[in-house]
């Protein structure tokens, strides 16, 4: 019993150090001497001044900028979060009645079935950076009226932001908004 | 769906299919100590950890000192983990000051990790700090994985040997399952996520300044390395709260089919890998066919719910809950795979699943985890429905039930029975406690029938050592982190300790050859005889609790009720 005490501890400690130590600081020297730029986040920079992480979605209110999808959160990122809500929530037919009216009040030129439903649903991070091709051409009016820019030099950013499925084959195509706002940042 | 979403779950099964035996191979080669492609780097090390220890590789154990080195090997874990846990405030690598965990939540997370649940009653990214997720978190991943194997390989032993005494060494089979399965595949993923833009840093969290002025927190670290062994080793603690729905847990396409492949990679190819050890490949691809087939018929049903919802409302509110690069095909697909397998790693928040869906994930964790199910645990859970099937129908047709030449008799019946109904009495019993003891109805985040799912969701995921969660519900109480962890200890070692005790009832059996009377267990009939008793068994004891928690809840949504 006792031999096989100590002949199990010995194994557990050496295991321990293995897969608790060295592993991980191997990964994360791979990851740092590999790809620095996504173990640190893939940090964002405009003028030489980080503005935020490529795969955490940003607060946006100025209508200026594209907007993100609603979030359990607020885009605040310690904790990540989502509803949870059922669909047979009344809280939730309530909050997306008053996603939908939000809408429908920014985009008044835009017609209110057109609101496409990445925009009336929070997403399950809560920091979802992305929007789908729709909601970011649902947004192209009011950005450029905002900007008093020609609509259709917006619209060729938001075409040229587009992300495809990786690989023609994986996911869902995407607009990272970040990214977007960025390259309208740096039009003017 | 489109045809482009069709293709991908087409991909990925084809790709679950084509890796089995190859993989499968691999780890059968791995637990009868033979020569693999790694062996020449790897058997130094394997030899040098035996040499420190004092473990001599060629004594093996009875069932019984193989039980109690693994209880022994996991103890231990359990103590460590939760002085990591306790003591976190006073300990390095915590660049965010996190203080240490209060108690009964550290109990139940200890529990959680242990038993390869990681269920988390408490959100990652502030809680815990790295050195808790490196050494204790992501170590119990590797080691509660490689227990599971090790009780399946000790399992098929007793299968393959006849009159012997002896199931293996565990302290071997818990070290060739570590340094020749985990480590390699969890190294190679590890590199390809942080390629795709998985954190793996032990700086502190990034401050940054958003485009409009406001600041804002960016939490990275360690993630890559714990994400991969999370998902490879069928344990699903996330590193971050929302789990592999957070942008930098799993940011790309190829970093979620990846995971999602690696969620049932190795669960399935140890059907495989049992059907080497038993020395009868048919028997393991019947077992893999019998898995393949409730996942595809869960699948369905779950894309049919989320693509057709009923009213209006929902088919707007489809996108709750889920990520805008994963869409709902890849979301449905990975809460099939994870509650499939008793990973309970999350891409999207099952509460916000339509009824059906969030009742099919239920089902799956509520039948057992046998539908390819966790490292090691699904098969050996899988099995324990194979001996009820071998029983039953022996019972019809008036001979004496028989398991690969071995005689399957009231002692093993017994044992199997009791790894039945230990985790269901923990979830109908603990789920009926709680719907009337009104701190624990406090918890729920949804009224009517949504709130009661709430509930049977965490005893279930708890006692079949899932770990996901309907996430609404608080789960961070008193009475439900000393509840559901005594949940997930009995769902577990209530399991593993019965299954090794009929590996060496087994092992010391004579094989009869077959004759003329012996009922095959590799064709289409035990097939189909094992997909009945799974549903039905799992059926028979749960019905009612679905039907008054998810099918209620459907059959409600579409008359356009709401709560």
């Amino acid at each position: 019993m006792l031999q096989t005490f100590k002949t199990t501890l010995l194994i557990f400690v050496a295991l321990t150090l293995v897969t608790g130590v060295l592993y991980p600081l191997a990964i994360t020297a791979a990851a740092l001497g590999l790809f620095p730029d996504q173990a640190r986040g893939s940090l964002v920079s405009a003028e030489g001044q980080v503005i935020g992480s490529k795969w955490i979605g940003q607060p946006t209110r100025d209508p200026r900028y594209f907007w993100m999808r609603p979030s359990a959160v607020d885009y605040a990122p310690l904790p990540s979060g989502a509803t949870n809500l059922g669909l047979t929530s009344e809280v939730l037919i309530s909050q997306m009645a008053a996603r939908a009216a939000f809408w429908r009040e920014t985009h008044p030129t835009q017609a209110a079935e057109d609101i496409p439903a990445d925009l009336l649903s929070a997403s399950a991070s809560g920091l979802d950076p992305h929007i789908s091709p729709a909601a970011a051409r649902f947004q192209i009016e009011r950005v450029a009226a905002a900007r008093q820019l020609d609509a259709a030099q917006v619209a060729e950013l938001v075409e040229a932001a587009i992300e495809p499925p990786q690989f023609g084959l994986l996911g869902q195509a995407r607009v990272n908004v970040l990214l977007l706002n960025r390259a309208l940042d740096a039009l003017e | 769906m489109s045809t482009q979403e069709g293709l991908q779950i087409v991909l990925y099964i084809a790709l679950l299919i084509a890796a089995t035996p190859i993989l499968g191979g691999y780890m059968a080669r791995v637990f009868t100590g033979q020569r693999v492609i790694l062996t020449p780097v790897l058997r130094p090390a394997e030899n040098a950890l035996y040499r420190l220890s004092g473990l001599d590789p060629q004594v093996e154990q009875s069932w019984r000192g193989y039980a109690l080195a693994l209880l022994m090997f996991n103890a231990l874990g359990f103590a460590v983990l939760f002085a990591l846990l306790v003591l976190q405030g006073q300990l390095p690598l915590n660049p965010e000051g996190w203080p240490g965990v209060p108690t009964w939540l550290a109990f139940n997370t200890t529990a959680s990790f242990v038993t390869n649940t990681n269920w988390q009653a408490y959100a990652g990214e502030v809680t815990l700090s790295y050195l808790s997720q490196m050494l204790g978190l992501a170590v119990q991943n590797f080691l509660s994985a490689a227990t599971g194997m090790a009780v399946l390989v000790a399992l098929a032993r007793g299968l393959a040997r006849q009159s012997a005494a002896t199931v293996g060494n565990f302290g071997v089979d818990a070290t060739r399952a570590v340094l020749y399965v985990l480590l390699p595949l969890a190294s190679l993923l590890a590199v390809v996520l942080v390629s795709q833009g998985v954190v793996q840093t032990l700086a502190s969290y990034a401050e940054v300044t958003t485009l409009e002025g406001e600041s804002q927190e960016i939490p990275v670290g360690p993630a890559a390395s714990q994400v991969a062994i999370k998902q490879l080793g069928s344990n699903g603690g996330g590193f971050f709260n929302t789990n592999s729905a957070h942008p930098l847990e799993n940011p790309t396409s190829l970093s979620n089919f990846l995971q999602m492949l690696s969620l049932l990679l190795i669960p399935a190819a140890l059907t495989f890998t049992y059907g080497r050890l038993v020395g009868s490949l048919r028997q393991g691809w019947a077992i893999f066919a019998v898995m393949l087939v409730l996942f595809c018929a869960g699948l369905a049903i779950m894309l049919v719910a989320e693509y057709e919802a009923a009213p209006a409302t929902t088919e707007l509110a489809a996108l709750e809950g889920k990520e805008t690069r994963l869409g709902i095909g890849n979301s449905v697909l990975w809460a099939m795979a994870t509650t499939s397998a008793s990973n309970g790693s999350v891409n999207a928040m099952h509460s916000s699943l339509s009824p059906a869906a969030g009742g099919v994930a239920l089902f799956n964790i509520m039948l057992g985890e046998v539908i390819f199910g966790g490292v090691g645990a699904g098969l050996y859970g899988m099995l324990i429905f194979v001996v009820l099937a071998v029983f039953i129908s022996g019972l019809m047709v008036g001979r004496t039930p028989e398991y690969l030449g071995k005689k399957i008799e009231a002692h093993e019946v017994k044992l199997v029975i009791i790894a039945v109904l230990l985790p269901s009495a923990c979830i109908l019993l603990g789920a009926a406690a709680a719907s009337v003891y009104d701190q624990a109805l406090a918890s729920r985040a949804n009224a009517g029938p949504h709130g009661l799912s709430e509930i049977l969701y965490a005893f279930s995921s708890a006692s079949q050592n899932n770990g996901s969660a309907f996430a609404g519900f608080n789960a961070n109480t008193d009475f439900y982190n000393i509840v559901l962890g005594l949940c997930m200890l009995i769902g577990r070692f209530g399991v593993i300790l019965p299954m090794l005790a009929v590996a060496g009832s087994l092992a010391a059996k004579k094989r009869i050859p077959p004759s003329a009377g012996t009922l095959p267990t590799d064709g289409p009939l035990f097939v189909a005889v094992l997909l009945a008793v799974v549903v039905v068994v799992g059926g028979l004891t749960f019905f009612p609790a679905l039907a008054l928690g998810p099918i209620a809840e459907q059959l409600l949504l579409n008359a356009g009720r709401t709560f």
